[in-house]
């Protein structure tokens, strides 16, 4: 029976995909359900019976005070017919482009160019200036940027100093400028935290594979898409992985920078469902919203991990 | 050799250049924090006269030792009890190979995705019903819940790897499944123990949307809830306002560049496996 101990920690996680194997027929395993409880029942009250709540809210009318009436799928109709709530969730997806593309195409740039130079890995200084915006409250990111952007801040000084003055405006006041701001916020504070990502990924790919792709030919653009990108799959994933979820969800920069004005060109899911159930007292709509907005992400998530983790062997 | 030194210099050129734009924020809050209060500062220029007491007069504008006081307050109530119930659901999912432990597994993994947004509705009415509303209780507690599937998901890939072989040595010494957990296993996943801590520690700090919506006098928030209550404020005095929101930053900073090792490891590690 022990012999079935096989030292292979490092194969830990193959031994767990394929499980029966017998890991000691642990007659009495359940009782280890008792180390599982604690964090099963802190998950079930505050994630779990939300998540449930949430899906039954979302098919009443409810005010939050009075008895809630059924409402059948009204709310999602209304989510999905209504221009603005439509144009919230789009809102979301142009966010994408600057919380994910940005960082991750900047991130890549670096990356490739100071692979070789930098295997030594990075200096500390600059690691720890580029995590900084991990580190402070976005709450914080959206007060510096929001005086940042305004008529009187930097970036407008900066613009005229290099005689761009035409170009200067109140960034975030601005109907077609709003949400591009918001986005440059959200790049910003993602930013770092790619590049280091995506540079540690790369020094770990072996340099005889680029020394291979030189000897037939490649190019550097070749050499990129055949090396590179394959080598960091992972990483890569995994900064899609994360600046999309914060796209998709992002709150706090948008409540502090322009509470999604003006009008309604910043809104964001997370704000609307915010302001439709603790302002608008519409719990059964807010709470369709928040369903979707839930879906959304595992629909952007999903295929996501699905290509990073195929074939890997994680 | 030559495109290598030209990519050399471009590579440390770009990055210099993103240096400073991850800086210039914090440079223009600082500048702007040392004009009289009130008083409209342009970009990024240094004062003629120096107002270093805008920092005191924020500190009692926004009762910033109450608001310390009320964080760490949270953060203790928080980390602890999470990393602890974590590590026990970690171990047994991971290394027990507690019958069963793989569907709850995988019944965490489906809350690593979720945004808070999505639950906060039914999440005021649970902490209301408790009667928790406004206490630090209504952060603590739905925050240890939602912790769970990235802390349960850390740990477990922790005990994954951990050597069987260990456990069957202290089995055959008698040890209990307790002793193996407390005498073995606990501090030999030092490390990973002290990464999510500072994990769990920075984002319980930073949480906003649970301070807002569950607790409405800033004294007992989150050091970020309480920044959204001094910018509601003082959001006209810009000055004032950027004083205060760099006194909020600084514990943050400070334990930051006195851990920045521990803090960067934790962070990578963190979003790779999450």
């Amino acid at each position: 029976m022990n012999r079935n101990y096989a030292p292979a920690p490092a194969a830990g996680a193959q031994q767990q995909a394929t499980a029966p194997r017998a890991h000691r027929a642990r007659g009495a395993s359940h009782r280890y359900w008792g180390f599982v409880a604690p964090a099963l029942v802190a998950y079930g009250a505050f994630v779990l019976w939300p998540i449930v709540q949430t899906v039954r809210y979302s098919f009443t009318n409810w005010d939050g005070v009075t008895r809630a009436t059924w409402a059948g799928t009204s709310n999602y109709r209304t989510v999905f017919t209504n221009g603005q709530l439509l144009g919230v969730i789009g809102h979301s997806f142009q966010l994408i482009a600057y919380f994910s593309v940005i960082p991750i195409v900047l991130g890549l740039a670096v990356a490739t160019v100071m692979r070789r130079v930098v295997s030594s890995r990075m200096s500390s200084v600059a690691r720890v200036v580029l995590f900084l915006p991990q580190v402070v409250p976005l709450v914080a990111a959206g007060i510096a940027w929001n005086w940042m952007l305004s008529t009187t801040g930097a970036v407008d000084q900066i613009l005229q100093k290099v005689g761009l003055g035409s170009l200067a405006h109140s960034w975030l006041g601005d109907f077609s400028t709003a949400l591009p701001a918001v986005g440059v916020i959200g790049a910003w504070v993602l930013l770092g935290l790619c590049i280091v990502l995506l540079l540690a990924g790369m020094t770990k790919i072996d340099v005889s594979l680029y020394e291979a792709a030189q000897l037939d030919g490649a190019g550097p653009v070749r050499e990129f898409w055949s090396v590179t990108l394959p080598g960091i799959r992972q990483e890569l994933g995994v900064c899609v992985t994360v600046t999309v979820i914060a796209a998709l969800s992002a709150f706090d920069i948008v409540y502090i920078s322009t509470q999604g004005g003006p009008g309604t060109s910043t809104m964001v899911p997370g704000l609307e469902i915010y302001q439709l159930a603790f302002y608008n007292r519409q719990m059964g709509l807010a709470s369709a919203l928040a369903v979707v907005l839930m879906l959304l992400v595992l629909v952007c998530i999903l295929p996501i991990q699905w290509y990073v983790r195929r074939g890997s062997d994680r | 050799m030559i495109v290598d030194r030209r990519n050399t210099v471009v590579g440390w050129l770009l990055l210099a250049v993103l240096m400073v734009v991850t800086l210039l924020p914090f440079v223009s809050m600082f500048t702007s924090a040392l004009f009289p209060s009130g008083s409209y500062p342009i970009g990024i220029s240094w004062p003629a006269d120096p107002h270093w007491g805008n920092f005191i007069a924020a500190f009692k504008a926004a009762d910033m030792g109450v608001m310390l006081e009320s964080s760490v307050l949270i953060v203790l109530g928080v980390v602890p009890i999470s990393v602890l119930i974590a590590t026990l659901a970690g171990f047994a999912i991971g290394h027990l190979r507690v019958r069963g432990g793989q569907v709850a597994f995988v019944l965490f993994l489906v809350g690593l995705t979720l945004p808070l947004e999505g639950v906060i509705v039914p999440l005021y009415y649970e902490v209301r019903s408790f009667g928790l509303l406004g206490s630090r209780w209504a952060i603590i507690l739905p925050l240890i819940g939602l912790f769970m599937p990235f802390a349960v998901y850390w740990m477990r890939a922790h005990f994954v790897t951990a050597p069987s072989e260990l456990s069957e040595a202290a089995r055959v010494d008698g040890a209990s499944t307790w002793q193996l957990f407390w005498r073995i296993h606990v501090p030999l996943a030092r490390p990973a123990l002290t990464s999510l801590a500072i994990l769990l520690s920075v984002w319980t700090w930073n949480q906003f949307l649970l301070a807002i919506v569950l607790v409405d006098n800033p004294t007992n928030r989150t050091m970020a809830g309480a920044l959204g209550a001094f910018q509601g404020q003082w959001g006209t005095d810009i000055p004032l306002l950027n004083a205060g929101s760099l006194l909020i930053l600084a514990p943050t900073l400070l334990l930051f560049l006195a851990f920045q090792r521990h803090f960067v490891t934790a962070l990578l590690q963190g979003s790779l496996k999450g």
